[in-house]
């Protein structure tokens, strides 16, 4: 029971990574190697703030602003200075390696000491599921899974409204034809620097929520991020077909719990851990070249 | 009113000389008038009016529109002023998006995207009128993605979305060249209509010779970067598809007779 709570948990935090991939590669066509970099300095921005003491709520908001930061300096690198997408992504998940244990001060920090944003829902939230009739345990972890599960409607519902606003429609037909947007005046570099923005908040939020969760920050954590987010975007357009924003996007969020529900049950199987991010890689590139695939055969049928 | 003066863009070829793509074109659209271009391959009537758009260069020259001077604006500044088609329907608009959410980003050209609704009932509303009123039937559509219209509807929306604020400059770029016969003639009526209605000042560039001889007040034939020919009025009127023909036979043997004439040369002292 704990351990299948445990895993929707997981998967809900990393359903941030997901969003963040999906507005970065699905909305922008930016594959943003950022996120394993930002993911990492989400995690390391809030475990050195709450070891210092500073509240467990502003501790988790500077991550998402960290995270901005890094997608900005991304995006500038190549809205503004010309630098390819995948090389401007490297170059600063690169930069953010140092920038990261500079940070942490070490490679990896416990925050079994600290009162964590988890901590609290546990002790908000956990007595009365107790009363429900829930055992101590699964009470407090219900209560976390409770707390992070509503952080990721929230982002979804946020998600939702923005890209349907003004603004958000004009971002959003900009990663989709830039020369459509420049013709009706939007400027398109000053919009990618707004998206993988965003995209890197939500990553970094996810980085801070996992390492709360697991209770400790290391400067590792983030590698692989990326795959996994894209894993979790092709998952969920799996799941769901062809769908209009709304649908995309909660499609993404059941497609990482559904990912990490799938990784459960394999490491449940006998798939030793240590082939879990060989094993993530070889299903996004089985997303990427499965309908390229089927649709030479189809064409093959076809003739 | 769109005055050029001047205005020049080379393209340099690796290894060879620079290209004078637009070689020092000076023009005056005054304010309303419908002007078509037309030229040979690699004229620079396409370059001309990427340029004109921004999204070419000025190597020299100034440009003025409405009273502004443009020159050094970029590409989406101008676009406050100036609308757009081009050529291929998917390039004007975004094919994931629904046909309301592309005109809702039209709707906000020239001014700054804010965070209201972008896809209101007003909105919805306008735009049911404005497609009904040029293609029946195309306001059922307003909420599938554009990209699931034909290239045909699209353009007409593409056209609608240009000139969804009055732009003081439509810009045409061979609009109707990727589509078949029956959907470009649509496209051109609709194309007329709209800027006869709205008293536009526009400029089409276009391969039919057909087009150029019925359309419009003003004909520019552009050849090597240059006016070769500057027809209005009762010239432009008397123009007819055979005789704009003859005139680019007559360029083309030009051409040749130059091509040959710098080979004898070349053999000659090289």
């Amino acid at each position: 029971m704990i351990t299948l709570l445990a895993t929707w948990t997981f998967g809900l935090a990393l359903a941030l990574v997901a969003l963040g991939v999906f507005v970065s590669y699905r909305l922008f066509s930016f594959p943003d190697i950022t996120t394993d970099g930002s993911f990492t300095l989400g995690a390391v921005v809030t475990a050195v703030a709450l070891t210092a003491g500073i509240d467990p709520v502003l501790a988790t908001l500077a991550a998402p602003l960290a995270g901005a930061a890094a997608g900005c300096a991304t995006a500038m690198l190549h809205a503004f200075l010309g630098v390819e997408r995948l090389l401007a992504g490297i170059l600063v998940t690169t930069a953010l390696a140092s920038v990261n244990l500079v940070i942490l001060g070490r490679s990896n920090v416990p925050l079994s000491s600290t009162t964590t944003l988890l901590d609290g829902a546990e002790a908000t939230l956990g007595p009365a599921l107790e009363r429900a009739g829930l055992s101590t345990a699964v009470a407090g972890e219900a209560a976390m899974l409770a707390f992070v599960a509503a952080l990721v409607a929230a982002a979804i519902v946020a998600l939702w409204v923005f890209f349907r606003t003004q603004l958000g429609t004009a971002m959003r037909a900009g990663g989709d034809t830039p020369t459509m947007a420049r013709a009706l005046g939007r400027d398109t570099g000053s919009m990618t620097v707004a998206g993988l923005a965003i995209a890197n908040a939500l990553t970094a939020s996810s980085g801070s929520m996992v390492a709360q969760y697991q209770g400790f920050a290391d400067v590792q954590m983030g590698i692989g991020m990326v795959v996994w987010g894209m894993a979790s975007v092709f998952l969920g357009a799996t799941l769901v077909g062809p769908v209009q924003l709304g649908g995309a996007i909660l499609a993404t969020a059941a497609g990482s719990v559904t990912f990490r529900l799938l990784v459960a049950a394999a490491l449940r199987a006998g798939l030793d851990p240590d082939w879990l991010k060989a094993a993530t890689a070889v299903v996004v590139l089985a997303a990427l070249v499965a309908p390229r695939f089927l649709s030479r055969r189809g064409h093959a049928r076809a003739g | 009113m769109l005055e050029l003066a001047d205005a020049a863009v080379s393209f340099s070829s690796p290894g060879g000389p620079a290209v004078r793509a637009v070689d020092g074109v000076s023009l005056v659209v005054p304010a309303g008038s419908f002007v078509v271009v037309i030229g040979t391959n690699g004229s620079g009537k396409s370059t001309l009016l990427g340029a004109i758009a921004g999204t070419v260069p000025l190597d020299g020259g100034t440009m003025r529109l409405a009273g502004h001077d443009i020159t050094r604006w970029r590409e989406h500044e101008r676009a406050r002023l100036v609308g757009r088609v081009y050529q291929d329907p998917r390039a004007g608009t975004a094919g994931s998006l629904t046909v309301l959410e592309n005109i809702a980003v039209a709707a906000c050209r020239g001014r700054s995207a804010g965070l209201r609704w972008a896809t209101g009932r007003e909105l919805r509303e306008h735009a049911a009128r404005r497609l009904a009123a040029i293609v029946p039937g195309l306001e059922q559509r307003l909420d599938q993605p554009i990209g699931s219209l034909s290239g045909g509807q699209r353009q007409i929306v593409t056209l609608v979305m240009a000139t969804w604020q009055r732009p003081e400059l439509l810009l045409l770029d061979e609009h109707t060249a990727a589509l078949d016969p029956a959907a470009a003639d649509r496209v051109i009526q609709a194309t007329a209509r709209i800027i006869r209605e709205q008293g536009l000042t526009s400029l089409m560039v276009t391969h039919s010779l057909a087009q150029a001889a019925a359309l419009g007040d003003r004909l520019l034939l552009i050849h090597r970067g240059r006016i070769a020919l500057d027809a209005e009025g009762a010239a432009k009127r008397r123009l007819t598809a055979d005789d704009l023909a003859d005139r680019f036979d007559a360029l083309r043997r030009a051409d040749q007779l130059d091509d040959s004439a710098a080979r004898t040369l070349a053999e000659a002292y090289v």
